[in-house]
């Protein structure tokens, strides 16, 4: 990175240090912190729609769908997550691989031959011949399925009790103003459930941000994976030899994880005083009582 | 029959160390992956059990501190929670295992007795001293909570009826505060009990493939490349403890709120997830 980095071994104090903290190796650490902030921004969202959708089907007037709304907001109930986590990327890769398969091999070759699971070349995901960061995509998009999943039964969860929350002649108005079941969700229901839903979703976003690091279960190349691989000792056949610092490493991600929790705090904090205005509540009343 | 009777001998203490020395490596039986999974589940009851019993006591304590007004009790019972809470298991996991390696291989000399410290890096000490301390932050968050909760009303009884200092805590404040916390802490402890199945993940190795539940999951997983098998299996075994928990916390239940008729609802489970 500096110019003065071009000999290690006749560096020593801050100078062997800024140099050792500028290596390739220790700019993908660094990007990996983007890689986990990047997981929250897309799952967030992902898993949120997934939440919606489960709210919504356990609502439904249909008893097909209103079912497996059910079933999905209480498949993750009793089981630990990690399962969830371990399970959902494999069988999800299975199942790509066995449908393409189906369509680029020779259907007559079964998948599953013993212990075995094969398919041919040209059916696999990502191809052998893909660059690197193709498989670290794929591999992150796996994670982002399987979190959206967890989390978005958890989400659903917490939204079909926001949605139950909102009282019930505020619905009932709207009907007798003539409106449709489908304008009273969109015009009263929704607008009306996202403060009932906050506590629960900023508590899904502190559990979220506290899920990430399971990312490195998957095999996705995380910040837990790049503090093992730079922390581990090493000898003096690398540039930078050094004891084992996995500690230090390790202190350093503790470090990033309590200042995300402690910003989303105060960052949730702001937006309940936000949502509680004017609404029918204990806070809402009292902000009403506090304004001049 | 027969031959499943013969896996349950070989295998079925085989979490601890009892039984046959080698897994299993091909032709894996239902009864095999029933039976080893079943045996690492022994590992998770451990944890969840002594964690937390252990985490009880620990949280009551920090619960009193961080409810009281002296700056030199409270300020460290918040920080202490704050970095439990704030920060994944995950990773507590592996900054535990990276500092009792540090420890001094010999042992450390105290007042002429050597104290070993080498078992503190096997998982069954040390992945349980984090376990009790992270549980013992979340539950304390939970208790606090319950002491803000206490109907006023109460505590003005017993100041009447003359109480104060100890008496007061441990005949009004204590159960009631415990009636309060109750429900969310069986889900805590449920959490807790979910929770375990990280240990044989993050930095503590399974010594000799003795590993808990899901470790062995996973072995059968990688193995015949089939996780519709195993990962169900272990799914279904939790499922059932997470049963008997909530029986078992209900009874507590039941029983605090004895003096209450009908207060006792069922305690409704509100899954939360990883910490």
């Amino acid at each position: 990175m500096f110019s003065y980095c071009t000999d290690p071994s006749a560096l020593d104090g801050l100078a062997w240090l800024s140099c050792y903290l500028t290596t390739g190796n220790h700019m993908l650490f660094y990007a990996s912190f983007g890689t986990v902030l990047l997981l929250l921004a897309i799952t967030a969202p992902v898993a949120l729609l997934f939440g919606f959708g489960g709210a919504m089907a356990s609502r439904s007037r249909i008893a097909g769908v209103r079912w497996f709304g059910r079933i999905y907001t209480s498949m993750v109930r009793g089981v630990p997550d990690i399962i969830f986590f371990l399970f959902v990327p494999i069988a999800l890769d299975q199942a790509f691989e066995w449908l393409r398969s189906r369509v680029y091999c020779d259907p007559s070759v079964p998948v599953r031959q013993g212990n075995e699971f094969i398919v041919c070349a040209a059916a696999k995901l990502p191809l052998s011949t893909s660059p690197e960061w193709v498989h670290q995509a794929y591999g992150i998009f796996l994670a982002v399925i399987a979190f959206a999943v967890v989390f978005g039964a958890f989400a659903a969860n917490v939204l079909h009790g926001a949605m139950n929350a909102v009282p019930h002649a505020q619905l009932e108005t709207a009907e007798a103003y003539g409106m449709s079941p489908r304008q009273v969700n969109r015009r009263i229901l929704i607008p009306q459930m996202w403060t009932y839903a906050l506590p629960g979703l900023a508590n899904l976003w502190m559990i979220l941000i506290k899920a990430t690091p399971l990312l490195f279960v998957l095999g996705v190349e995380d910040i837990v994976y790049w503090a093992r691989e730079l922390g581990g000792a090493k000898t003096r056949a690398y540039a930078y030899p050094h004891p084992d610092w996995r500690l230090y490493y390790f202190l350093a991600i503790l470090v990033f994880y309590l200042l995300m929790t402690w910003g989303s705090e105060r960052f949730f904090d702001r937006i309940r005083a936000r949502l509680s205005r004017g609404q029918a509540t204990a806070a809402g009343e009292a902000m009403r009582k506090a304004a001049p | 029959m027969n031959q499943c009777l013969q896996t349950i001998q070989d295998y079925g203490l085989r979490a601890l160390g009892i039984g046959e020395r080698l897994l299993p490596r091909s032709g894996f039986t239902l009864c095999e992956q029933f039976t080893l999974i079943g045996s690492g589940l022994i590992w998770n009851v451990y944890f969840a059990a002594l964690a937390v019993f252990l985490g009880f006591f620990l949280a009551n304590l920090l619960a009193v501190a961080k409810a009281s007004g002296n700056p030199w009790a409270r300020k460290p019972a918040e920080w202490f929670i704050f970095l439990f809470r704030g920060s994944p298991l995950f990773i507590q996991f592996f900054l535990a295992y990276e500092m009792l390696v540090q420890l001094p291989r010999a042992g450390i000399d105290l007042f002429g007795i050597t104290v070993q410290t080498s078992w503190m890096t096997r998982a069954w000490a040390g992945a349980l001293l984090v376990l009790v301390l992270n549980t013992a932050a979340y539950s304390a968050e939970i208790f606090y909570g319950a002491l803000r909760n206490l109907p006023k009303g109460e505590l003005e009884a017993a100041d009447a009826y003359g109480m104060a200092g100890w008496t007061r805590y441990r005949r009004v404040v204590w159960p009631t505060a415990m009636r309060l916390a109750w429900p969310a802490y069986t889900n805590e402890a449920i959490f807790l009990f979910h929770a375990t199945t990280l240990v044989f993940f993050s930095g503590f190795p399974a010594f000799q493939q003795r590993g808990d539940a899901l470790y062995y999951a996973n072995y059968f997983a990688d193995k015949t490349f089939n996780p519709f098998i195993a990962y169900p299996i272990v799914a279904g075994y939790f499922v059932l403890l997470t049963i008997c928990l909530i029986a078992l916390f209900g009874m507590v239940n039941r029983r605090l709120n004895r003096h209450l008729p009908g207060a006792a609802k069922k305690i409704r489970y509100r899954p939360n997830l990883i910490r």
